[in-house]
């Protein structure tokens, strides 16, 4: 049994027993997707919301408009089907906020337009998010297991969730 | 995911060179603010400039997952980009306790004033680092108001990676560690700017 680890802009599809693990996300969303019937599941760990700001960048897994498909056609290549997929999702925090300020920083606002860009992808593909652990301001470590769909979100100080 | 973007390539040694400089004369001067504010010696590693993949940023300071204090603020004006001011935790509780004459030993006991200690003091070493850029450059450098989190090291960084790394699959930056002469405390500044802004600093040092 082995441990996928999944990186910064980056996805990646398992079967039991392996399981996946993405660390560290703040601003940036893991998307958690099984198909418990053909015991395929996928990670993707998304930093932007939109490929289509950034033309020029062909790395697919960054943006959650380009990651969430493909994340779906690796996973239908191992068998698995999009109409049974569910979805579990967490991240999108907003690491920094400026006590009292009026006006919104959009640089360090990112993490809302990930989660906002993150469910219009999953919709689109008629995917249902069934659990999800977003936005806030703190940090998320991400387990998850294929074989009982489990989304495991591990925090400074906080209680281990399982969701 | 393979990238084969690189928007840092046209960036020769020289050029490195000088953005190394740029660092050690502008965390050169947040490292003198530093020792008066705490009336003790600090001493400076020297500078160095980063092109890495996202992945391997957080390695600098302790893994995606060491608990960490952070400052940020934003640089805005004639450059974009970011400071970040980094401090484990035993040298965040130092500078507090030296400034605030308290004696707080642990996160628990952090409160809203020690907070916001640490906040000015990241405002004060960024001020400190930018005035540098700006007075070797004549560049016009503003900062938006500080802001402050104790979390997992890579969540933090991951606001600067995903501003600065919009393009490609690597982020550069400029870092510095400080330290004390008598604790073995540890504390990192570092400076992400969009490549234009890089590009813009090498021009008005007469290397465009």
């Amino acid at each position: 049994m082995g441990q996928l680890v999944i990186g910064i802009s980056d996805l990646k599809v398992a079967r039991p027993p392996d399981t996946l693990i993405t660390y560290a996300l703040g601003s940036c969303v893991g998307i958690c997707l099984l198909d418990a019937a053909a015991h395929v599941a996928g990670l993707s760990h998304i930093m932007l919301p939109d490929s289509k700001l950034s033309p020029n960048d062909k790395n697919i897994a960054k943006f959650a408009d380009s990651a969430i498909p493909e994340l779906v056609r690796q996973m239908e290549k191992l068998g698995a089907n999009r109409a049974r997929m569910k979805a579990k999702i967490a991240g999108g925090a907003q690491m920094f906020e400026v006590k009292g300020a009026t006006t919104a920083n959009a640089a360090w606002q990112v993490g809302q337009r990930n989660v906002a860009s993150v469910k219009t992808a999953l919709q689109v593909l008629h995917i249902p998010i069934i659990a999800q652990d977003i936005l806030e301001n703190y940090g998320r470590t991400v387990t998850f297991e294929p074989a009982t769909g489990v989304m495991g979100v591990k925090a400074l100080n906080r209680p281990v969730k399982n969701l | 995911m393979e990238n084969t973007e690189n928007v840092y390539e046209h960036l020769s040694p020289m050029h490195m060179d000088v953005l190394r400089e740029l660092g050690n004369i502008g965390a050169g001067n947040a490292a003198t603010s530093l020792s008066a504010m705490l009336g003790m010696p600090v001493n400076m590693t020297l500078p160095v400039v980063n092109l890495v993949e996202f992945n391997n940023v957080a390695d600098a300071v302790g893994g995606p997952e060491n608990m960490i204090y952070g400052v940020l603020v934003s640089l805005e004006g004639e450059i974009n980009g970011m400071i970040m001011f980094l401090l484990d935790k035993k040298f965040a509780h130092m500078i507090i306790n030296i400034l605030m004459g308290q004696h707080y030993e642990s996160f628990d006991e952090m409160d809203e004033m020690a907070l916001s200690a640490i906040t000015e003091v990241g405002n004060i070493l960024s001020g400190a680092y930018v005035n540098s850029i700006g007075d070797m450059t004549g560049l016009r450098i503003d900062l938006t108001p500080p802001a402050v989190n104790i979390d997992m090291a890579g969540a933090l960084l991951s606001v600067p990676i995903t501003q600065f790394g919009a393009v490609g699959d690597k982020v550069l930056f400029i870092e510095e560690n400080f330290k004390s002469d008598t604790e073995n405390v540890m504390s990192h500044m570092i400076l992400f700017a969009e490549v234009d802004s890089l590009n813009l600093i090498l021009q008005k040092l007469g290397l465009g």
